[in-house]
């Protein structure tokens, strides 16, 4: 829709440029949550593209994600063989809500920066050990782990200004083994609960849970747990109010299915062609 | 900036918030729709290089340099893309709306992307078909049949208006260019319950562009219902066009015109309110409590907060359970929907240069709305013109005057032409609703089965005001309660105000709400006796030696012109045991179950129902007709043509067809209630009578023959080896004075009932709660088809939209009574991805009371869908939900791994 309060859009030649922020200014990456909605708030937007950051990179230490990039590139991308987890990135882009057509469109960066439960870059991002760097309006760039970044429900450790430049996830992650899980109320619908689970060579278990709660919780076992040792760590992890409330899934079915998704995680993981 | 759109290259500059979707629509291209504004419903994809992207995402300015391609452009003038072609072949579509970015998402698709459909469309909400058609059209298959003369009726003949739907050019209520249009606003209430204390219009007035703002002050102070029913007095003159007590969150507060909608939106915005908050009451039983805050005092209340009700016993149900060996008593809930009609209501008001006020409307009803406009404005009526063109979708929620009356009133004040559109958040929290009702049932039974006695209570949540509050309470009480025989019955139904959104009309109508209760109550009884459900259903249905009769032992107009329930139960029963399925899915914890339901409806209300006609033979031999009813999606535009080129033994297609014209055609209630073939089609085939009875009269008057000497045939009068074409005809008659015109009007009394049965086969995970459809079989006795593709989109919508009712769609408000899901991302229609094929089968039946043998069908399709569902989850998993909606969160607890 018209965002009718919009005065200007801005697009500087580098962020750097964007020194003096203020209410009102918000960044503009592929605009469908921004033009989705009324935004009183906003006066002026900021064209990242304007930037012309490139989209992805292959390299020999993992995939660097620009938070421009096109949710349609990354599922697009052909990930080289020996990335186990290569999968995960298909998957986590059609895992959302969102028609293959507003993926054309709509950026990796933006799906992260709104911080929704059920934005799946984040699930993503979070399950194969992901960094963000982050480029704050004063001062020098900074680094944060993928799992630090979601603090709540569609809040974020983002300073006012502040800029999600990249994503980088490591190449021995994506080497991992890895299982998927996610359910929607609907078909093909927002998600209720979306957990990934990875196990490197040594036979450990990374389990990530998305959608489900307010934000993303991730729990690591060395060696493969037992299920109760599963469902205990779970349930020291997540108490009953941590899970996401809202239409598309009532907080007790949603802790009814991570617990259901991370045994299932659990025991395929564990299975045949677990490291020995 | 450079734009090249459609092949057209142009320089302009978009304002620096403004979305690709409203710039292509300000230069004209109006093919580009408005379904949600939000990226939710796809109806504005566009390509942008080729891609499909959602236009009303799309910042404007990033179409520059690129190209764009709209539904306008995406073939050559005289030409059809390969896409728009199929669209027509399988006509895959009802209302058309959604047409244009569903051809432009499908066309887009590649071989890969083809293969898996549900997840390339579900970015492509269509409420009408069921997503039947468009996968028919998808696949290539040709669904329309031959116009021949002749034998229009009964044949598969396109919508008229096909051509323009699929090509962009078909014109809803907002693809008009205006000259000097101004923009209308409303801000509407934070609070469930408030008095308005003050309004502060200068900060609003004070906004660049602003012209005008209206308060309740500025209105005239009459009351009136925004639901259009013919007899007024069905529902309570409760509302003013603007108030100074808000009873919902959502309601209008004031109304802000402006030079643009960005204006009037910060004109809202600076709006400065008072309000005095009052306590507010959101459930229909604690409103009815003595302590309960109280909604209106306006004398046209029964009491209390309780603004109707309803009670009726026939025979004697204390004898009746006396009588019983089993008893089954359960409470059933329904729940809130919104019809999501993908045009949003709207209206454009205008003055003519004779001083005429013109109204140009999305609606169900255009002569009603007129009717209600000159009540509130006291316009002598000749000075008022109410028409709508082509309406994207109406299932009940455009029975409703929403939008018409603020744009007549700033138009008075402004004297310039006023528009006000809807958003799609303002459908949900601003427009009408499913009423909400919850149903005690209790069944009393013989061991073989026999009913001894029903007993319902219908407790309806009406909302802040009452307009279709009692009809949709007596539908209610009526059919579903005559589906069975029984010699006790009784039913008692309470309409409460309540401070929430209002209820008004909705496909089902009342009916929907108690069916769902009644159907679940018999297969629970079923269940109880250890009977197969078919055979307890058989036992009672009524049957075609039956005395009609709900709760009232008065004499009603209700009578079997046909009867094909018996038929309907056996092409269910037999299709559900033989029919195609999809296997169950893998894995250990699904279950499997079948339910069926049964439904009837009478074909029309019980309240008077009009509409007229009127046909001429034109100069050059083809026909013209003018009938008053609306078309929506219904297809009423392609079956009255069909039933006009039946009597007059011609093709569909030499008949022109203008509708839903205040102007242009003879009064009309509305198409609502099923009326638009048994009453609107009654008329036109009594005025195609009338004519053709003019015509070969006038033949044998010139030829000194007998009338029945003649007969119609394509072109021509037809007397053994003498043919005179009609052009020739008409030119002899109009030279001698002779007018080859009739006019007839129709009155729906009395009425016949159709029958609907559901059959449903799915599985259910005892885990997550998903569900899957496995089967879909409907069996309809709806009479003689007039045109069977169009009666099978019907279904196929009804059938879709009941699934949503039972599966997916679910309002949900906080504590203060607002609205946590107004937006069509969470607030989920079924899409192509939940939509499974369904097998539809037809009674055979001719009606001997509906027109040409036929009866209603646009609505009746959807009351056995939800309980069907209900019955098969019970049959799965041996536990009854009872209420609506079967989300997988709201059931996933009561499904109990097998041990």
């Amino acid at each position: 829709m018209d965002i009718n309060t919009i005065r200007q859009i801005e697009r500087p030649r580098a962020a750097a440029e964007v020194t003096h922020w203020r209410e009102g200014l918000a960044w503009l990456s592929g605009g469908t949550w921004l033009f989705s909605e009324p935004q009183p708030a906003l006066d002026t937007l900021i064209d990242l593209r304007a930037f012309d950051w490139p989209d992805l990179t292959v390299g020999p230490d993992g995939l660097e994600i620009a938070a421009t990039a096109r949710i349609a590139a990354l599922d697009a991308l052909a990930p080289p063989p020996e990335w186990t987890a290569g999968p995960l990135l298909s998957l986590c882009s059609r895992a959302l809500l969102m028609s293959f057509k507003i993926a054309h469109e709509a950026s990796v960066g933006g799906n992260i920066c709104m911080s929704l439960p059920a934005g799946a870059m984040i699930s993503l991002t979070v399950a194969l050990e992901g960094t963000y760097t982050l480029w704050p309006r004063d001062g020098a760039p900074r680094t944060v782990k993928a799992v630090d970044f979601v603090t709540g429900n569609h809040a974020n450790i983002l300073a006012p200004g502040e800029l999600l430049r990249s994503i980088h996830l490591p190449a021995a992650a994506l080497k991992k083994r890895f299982a998927f899980r996610r359910s929607s109320l609907y078909h093909l619908g927002r998600s209720a609960a979306l957990l990934i689970g990875t196990s490197g060579p040594d036979g450990d278990l990374l389990l990530t849970i998305t959608a489900a709660t307010f934000r993303p919780v991730q729990l690591h076992f060395a060696a493969s747990p037992s299920a109760e040792e599963l469902r205990h760590a779970i349930a020291a992890a997540i108490p009953h109010e941590g899970y996401f409330d809202d239409v598309n899934g009532l907080p007790a079915y949603r802790r009814h299915l991570t617990f259901h998704f991370a045994e299932e995680i659990r025991a395929e993981l564990a299975g045949p062609g677990a490291a020995a | 900036m450079n734009f090249s759109i459609d092949g057209h290259s142009f320089s302009a500059e978009p304002r620096p918030g403004q979305c690709l979707r409203t710039f292509l629509r300000e230069r004209g291209d109006f093919g580009v729709k408005k379904g949600c504004d939000q990226g939710d419903c796809g109806a504005c994809t566009v390509w942008v290089d080729g891609a499909p992207i959602h236009s009303c995402l799309m910042p404007a300015f990033r179409a520059a340099d690129r190209k764009v391609t709209t539904i306008q452009g995406l073939a050559n003038s005289d030409e059809l893309h390969p896409v728009q072609q199929a669209f027509l072949d399988a006509q895959g579509f009802q209302c058309g709306y959604c047409s244009a970015g569903m051809i432009m998402t499908i066309a887009a698709l590649d071989d890969a992307q083809r293969a898996d459909l549900p997840r390339h469309l579900k970015g492509n909400l269509c409420r009408c078909t069921g997503y039947a058609a468009i996968h028919d059209a998808i696949d290539g298959v040709v669904n329309v049949s031959d116009d021949i003369a002749g034998n229009a009726c009964g044949a598969s003949l396109p919508n008229p208006f096909g051509p323009g739907i699929v090509t962009g050019h078909a014109r809803y209520t907002m693809d008009v260019e205006v000259p000097g249009l101004a923009h209308l606003k409303v801000l509407r209430a934070p609070h469930a319950h408030a008095r308005i204390l003050s309004i502060d219009k200068a900060p609003a007035l004070a906004v660049p562009g602003v012209l005008e703002v209206f308060t309740w002050e500025d209105v005239p102070r009459r009351l009136y219902s925004t639901a259009t029913h013919e007899d007024h007095l069905v529902d309570p003159d409760d509302t003013y066009m603007l108030d100074d007590i808000v009873r919902f969150v959502g309601q209008r507060v004031a109304a802000v015109v402006a030079e643009s909608e960005a204006a009037a939106e910060a004109g809202c915005r600076a709006l400065k309110v008072e309000y005095d908050v009052l306590p507010a009451v959101f459930d229909p039983e604690l409103a009815m409590a003595p302590q309960a805050p109280v909604l209106h005092h306006k004398g046209g209340e029964a009491h209390g907060n309780v603004f109707a009700e309803i009670r009726g016993e026939v025979g004697s149900i204390a004898e009746g359970f006396a009588e019983a060996d089993a008893i089954h008593e359960r409470t059933y809930t329904t729940s809130r929907v919104q019809h999501v009609h993908l045009e949003t209501h709207g209206s454009i008001a205008w003055k003519s240069e004779d001083g005429r006020i013109h109204v140009r409307t999305s609606s169900q009803a255009p002569f009603i709305a007129h009717e209600k406009l000159c009540h509130l404005f006291g316009f002598i009526p000749a000075d008022l013109h109410v028409f709508t063109e082509r309406v994207g979708g109406g299932f009940g929620g455009k029975q409703e005057m929403l939008t018409e009356d603020l744009c007549v009133l700033a138009l008075l004040k402004l004297g310039r032409p006023v528009k006000w559109e809807y958003t799609r958040e303002e459908q949900f929290i601003g427009a009408s609703t499913r009423h909400q009702m919850t149903t005690r049932v209790k069944l009393g039974a013989k061991a073989d089965g026999t009913l001894t006695a029903i007993e319902i209570r219908v407790v309806s949540n009406t909302g802040a005001y009452g307009g279709h509050g009692s009809e949709t309470l007596a539908a209610s009480l009526s059919s579903p309660m005559s589906a069975y025989r029984c010699a006790n019955k009784k039913g008692e139904g309470f309409v409460v105000y309540t401070n929430m959104v209002p209820g008004g009309g909705f496909r089902g109508y009342g009916a929907s709400q108690t069916t769902f209760a009644i159907e679940c109550a018999m297969d629970d009884l079923a269940k109880l006796l250890g009977i197969d459900p078919f055979a307890l259903r058989r036992r009672n249905m009524v049957t075609a030696d039956d005395w009609i009769e709900a709760i009232w032992s008065g004499v009603s107009d209700v009578e079997f012109g046909s009867y094909g329930l018996d038929q309907c139960m056996d092409l269910v029963e037999n299709a559900l045991a033989t029919g195609e399925r999809r296997p169950k899915p893998e894995g250990e914890h699904w279950a499997e179950g079948t339910g069926i339901a049964l439904a009837m409806l009478e074909s029309g209300p019980p309240t008077e129902h009009r509409s007229g006609a009127v046909m001429e033979l034109l100069p050059d031999g083809r026909y013209h007709l003018a009938v008053g009813s609306t078309e929506m999606g219904n297809g009423s535009v392609t079956s009255h043509r069909q039933l006009a080129a039946s009597v007059l033994a011609t093709r569909a297609d030499a008949i022109d067809i203008i509708n839903a014209d205040t102007d242009k055609a003879p009064f009309d209630t509305g198409t609502f209630a099923s009326t638009g073939t048994v009453v609107a089609g009654q008329a036109v085939t009594l005025t195609a009578t009338a004519l053709r009875q003019n015509i070969l009269s006038y033949v044998a008057r010139i030829t000194a023959t007998k009338p029945g000497d003649w007969a119609l045939e394509a072109g021509a009068v037809v007397n053994g080896n003498t043919r005179i074409a009609l052009p020739e005809l008409h030119a002899t008659g109009t030279a001698a004075g002779h007018r080859f015109q009739a006019k007839r009007k129709a009155y729906l009394a009395p009425r016949t009932v159709a029958f609907n049965v559901q059959g449903i086969r799915l599985a259910v995970h005892r885990i997550t709660g998903d569900i899957e459809i496995l089967q879909s079989v409907h069996a309809a006795d709806i009479g003689r088809l007039i045109n069977p593709m169009q009666c099978r989109g019907q279904i196929n919508g009804s059938i879709l939209m009941g699934l949503g009712w039972a599966l997916t769609e679910h309002m949900d408000y906080d504590e203060s009574g607002h609205m946590k899901n107004a937006a069509l991302r969470n607030y989920r229609i079924p899409s192509f991805a939940d939509a499974p094929r369904t097998q539809i089968l037809f009674a055979d039946t001719y009606d001997t009371i509906g027109p040409l043998g036929a009866k209603a069908q646009g609505e009746c399709a959807i009351n056995p869908i939800a309980p069907a569902v209900s019955n098969a989850l019970f049959d799965a998993t041996g536990v009854r939900f009872a209420s609506l909606p079967f989300t997988p969160d709201r059931i996933f607890d009561q499904l109990q791994p097998r041990p």
